[in-house]
């Protein structure tokens, strides 16, 4: 259909603007700008608002530069190294230095994200739901598409570069420096919106696009990462990624900004890649072929349980992963964590108070918190698949066979106890574990990893919130909002000095500091009564409403 | 198993009402399928069709009104009654990363035994690759994945939704072909459709709705004596004759040829007029189901301006 490279076409009919390849970009913009007005402002302001409080919070944990300086010790660290950055500038931390060596990656990653998104999202998004097919019938180059949805990636980068300047400068940062930050940041999220402009011409989803290029980012992280920790200052494997070169502009330190044209190259590089394959694909196919697979199912997939489990198992391994790794990372950092805490005893303070004859076992079990936070919203997200799977049409499908509301139900919730048990045991075992190694002690793994199933009732209340939700088809966004007031009270709480009443309350904290606190019995049976009383609640009003499409 | 023997009917609705808000779907909508017959259940897009069937099916619950199905009732019996019946939707949504093969082996189950020989013959016959995942099929694909599934077991009731509404004209053969054998088995059919040629080749009887209600229901004979014959013949009969008869209507000449429409009942005394006067050929045709539909929405849809939107 696309066969026909521009280069073939006749000279006369290439010189008429009627016939260009890229007819009808404007108006695909139009509309892509149209479609994105609330998402790219989101991004941007998410982006700049992060910024800007971190920039209130940092001074409140680290009210002056001996403080900072403790945090630059863990950042000496090779773990603190890999999960954050080079190491510029560690021997005087100012704010600026932190936030350039800890905070640039991570909100390059987090725009890297919004660009693939964007990108897929105008291209072969728009394939596979067969909109294209309507466009392309249309006044509209064959190269329009694409080329429209890279504009809109410029533009989505450029605001966020904006409005992360605007951030930066607001808390009194060198201007010179923080546009270097901001670019560094465009640049990343430009690289990686060509990366998914290439992956989206070869395969012919959309979740395989995305995946792809989500994959190779995350590549990008951990060779920095890697080439980071292996030497201050980063290594060859530093160089190797995107992400690296925008820090190793050394932002606040001794500013470069020749690293960002070798992302500018790479961006160049892919987006005629892209172009060149598009003119080798019929619209809707791709260049790499779908698997195939089973013409007959197991029997292990034949029941509510086994279906759930089947579509929902790829997303717990992939938390799993993610959060065992993290875990694991977290863990090793804890000799660095203790060293500073002892430096630095109001540092443990805004850390939920750790003991003073026990600064490692509390610390980490501080942490084990956060990780709980985690699972509770891999459980709230998997209990929400309910509702997708509703408008979907798919729910009605298996209710019209013999499974009735609280079977299906019941299948669904049981995945979600199993994913979130499974992955509480990974968090628990994988900072335990960690930490087992950096201190030399390997009776750290355990009990961590045990302890962790202690806030098993607790994430269970949350996803039981999410069925009721489901169950009365009351809207998510109330769950949302209790989980993430929770989270923010449990993370920040101590931080900011809200009243003990309100700290106690919150409901991370009604789990003991496990393992170093002892856990009460008392409060995991009352906790997994909640949860088992909000399941029956969901069950009820699942069965009393209409079940949608 | 299909108990051709009793004659209660397999379903049987009431002044049955649903409204989804301020939109009104169901209005007091009666409909009656026997055992062993295939119903057509016709109606232009967001007439209710599907919404009956979602009702019976037990996923809505009705405002008022009462159904039966296979002497159960469709909300409290739910599960018993599905595993006695299979349901193929307008629009089928799959999981993505299952494979066709599995999703027919799943849906297949869940309601009772699978038979893989009837699995594996029908795989055939719709020519369907069950190694993809649903992903990759078209809508097509996708319906036939939900029809498999659904013909591969032996239930007393087919409930079918627009089921052919994106096969190509040798699968919708197949289709019928399938739902022939199962009425041979004793199987009940609802199929709802618009497709009116479908309708005219399976259907025993027909039930018609229009805005939430029944507007019409009977057999297509029964159907066809409410309207007109149209009549084409070669006479010299001079077309005032014809004026003076109770019943003709839409009189014109063209040379020889003389056409018109008339009611059934005032065709003995056309055909005597004829006769008396003489003619050389005659053609006379029954109302085709198309002309049936039009006769109900085209006159109604003009006095009345009910939006019937909203149900699915």
């Amino acid at each position: 259909m696309t066969a026909l490279a521009p280069a073939r076409e006749p000279r006369a009919q290439r010189g008429a603007r009627s016939s260009t390849p890229w007819v009808g970009t404007g108006r695909l913009v139009a509309v892509g700008l149209r479609r994105d007005r609330v998402r790219i402002p989101v991004w941007a302001l998410a982006v700049g608002g992060l910024i800007a409080y971190f920039g209130a919070a940092i001074p409140v944990a680290y009210p002056d530069a001996a403080a900072l300086q403790t945090r630059a010790e863990i950042m000496k660290e090779p773990s603190g190294a890999f999960m954050t950055g080079p190491g510029y500038g560690l021997d005087d931390y100012t704010f600026g230095v932190l936030l350039a060596n800890e905070m640039l990656g991570m909100v390059a990653v987090a725009v890297a994200v919004m660009s693939i998104f964007l990108v897929v999202r105008h291209t072969r998004a728009e394939e596979e739901a067969g909109r294209a097919d309507l466009v392309r019938a249309g006044v509209v180059g064959r190269d329009a598409p694409l080329a429209a949805a890279l504009v809109l990636l410029v533009v989505a980068n450029a605001a966020v570069a904006l409005v992360l300047l605007g951030a930066l400068l607001a808390n009194g940062l060198a201007p010179v420096d923080s546009g270097a930050v901001a670019a560094g940041v465009a640049v990343v999220g430009l690289v990686f919106g060509g990366v998914a402009a290439v992956t989206a011409q070869l395969s012919e989803h959309a979740r395989t696009a995305s995946g792809a290029a989500g994959g190779l980012l995350g590549l990008a992280y951990v060779l920095r990462g890697v080439g980071d920790a292996a030497q201050q200052g980063g290594s060859a494997l530093s160089w190797a990624s995107p992400i690296g070169w925008a820090q190793q502009t050394r932002a606040f330190v001794d500013l470069r900004w020749w690293p960002l044209l070798l992302g500018v190259a790479l961006c160049v590089v892919l987006v005629v890649a892209a172009f060149a394959l598009t003119a080798r694909r019929d619209v809707g196919a791709g260049l790499v072929a779908a698997r195939r697979g089973r013409a007959d199912a197991r029997r292990t997939l034949l029941s509510p349980v086994g279906l759930t489990w089947r579509t929902e198992r790829a997303a717990i391994a992939w938390w799993g992963v993610g959060l065992g790794v993290f875990a694991v990372l977290t863990g090793s950092m804890a000799q660095g964590i203790v060293d500073s805490f002892e430096a630095q005893p109001q540092l443990a303070e805004v850390f939920g108070g750790a003991s003073a004859d026990d600064v490692l076992g509390s610390t980490l079990s501080a942490f084990l918190t956060f990780f709980a936070m985690a699972v509770a919203v891999y459980a709230v997200v998997s209990v929400n698949r309910l509702g997708r799977e509703e408008d979907e049409g798919r729910t009605g499908v298996v209710l019209a066979t013999a499974v009735s509301r609280p079977a299906w139900l019941r299948g669904s919730l049981l995945v979600t106890v199993v994913g979130s048990a499974a992955l509480l045991l990974v968090s628990g075992l994988g900072l335990g574990a960690g930490a087992a190694v950096s201190v030399g002690d390997p009776g750290l793994a355990g009990p961590f990893a045990v302890g962790s199933l202690a806030y098993l009732p607790l994430v269970l209340c949350f996803a039981g919130l999410a069925a009721v939700a489901h169950g009365w088809r009351a809207g998510t966004w109330w769950v949302w909002a209790l989980l993430v007031a929770s989270i923010l009270v449990g993370l920040y709480g101590p931080l900011f000095r809200l009243p003990d009443a309100v700290l106690d309350a919150a409901p991370f904290a009604l789990v003991a500091r496990v393992p170093s606190e002892s856990v009460s019995v008392g409060a995991l049976v009352a906790t997994a009564a909640t949860a088992l009383v909000l399941a029956a609640v969901a069950t009820a009003g699942l069965g009393r409403r209409d079940v949608s499409s | 198993m299909p108990s051709p023997t009793s004659s209660s009917p397999v379903i049987e609705v009431r002044a049955l009402t649903k409204s989804f808000g301020a939109v009104r779907a169901l209005d007091e909508l009666d409909l009656t399928v026997a055992p062993g017959e295939v119903h057509g259940f016709l109606g232009p897009n967001g007439a209710g069709k599907s919404t009956t069937i979602r009702v019976l099916l037990g996923l809505l619950r009705a405002d008022a009104g009462t159904a039966r199905l296979l002497g159960g009732d469709p909300w409290a019996d739910a599960v018993d009654l599905h595993r006695r019946l299979a349901y193929v939707p307008g629009e089928v949504n799959l999981w993505p990363k299952l494979t066709g093969g599995e999703v027919i082996d799943l849906l297949a189950s869940l309601r009772g035994p699978l038979d893989r020989t009837r699995k594996a013959e029908l795989l055939e016959r719709f020519d369907l690759d069950p190694t993809k995942k649903t992903r990759t099929y078209s809508k097509g694909n996708r319906q036939k994945v939900a029809l498999v599934a659904a013909l591969a077991g032996d239930v007393e009731l087919l409930v079918l939704d627009e089921p052919t509404s994106g096969l190509d004209p040798l699968m919708e053969l197949a289709f019928q072909e399938c739902v022939a054998e199962a009425v041979g088995r004793g199987t009940t059919v609802l199929l709802s459709s618009h497709i009116l040629a479908e309708v005219e080749k399976l259907c025993d009887r027909v039930t018609i709705i229009r805005a939430g209600r029944a507007v019409q229901s009977g057999t297509l004979r029964d159907l066809r004596h409410l309207t007109r014959s149209n009549v084409r013949v070669t006479t010299a009969l001079p077309p005032a004759a014809l004026d003076g008869i109770v019943g003709v209507h839409d009189v014109a000449s063209d040379g020889g040829q003389l056409t018109f429409t008339v009611d059934d009942d005032a065709l003995s005394s056309v055909m005597a007029a004829l006769a008396a006067a003489g003619m050389s050929n005659l053609v006379v045709t029954p109302p085709t189901l198309e002309e049936l539909f039009v006769h109900h929405y085209g006159t109604a849809a003009t006095d009345d301006a009910v939006p019937t939107g909203g149900a699915r």
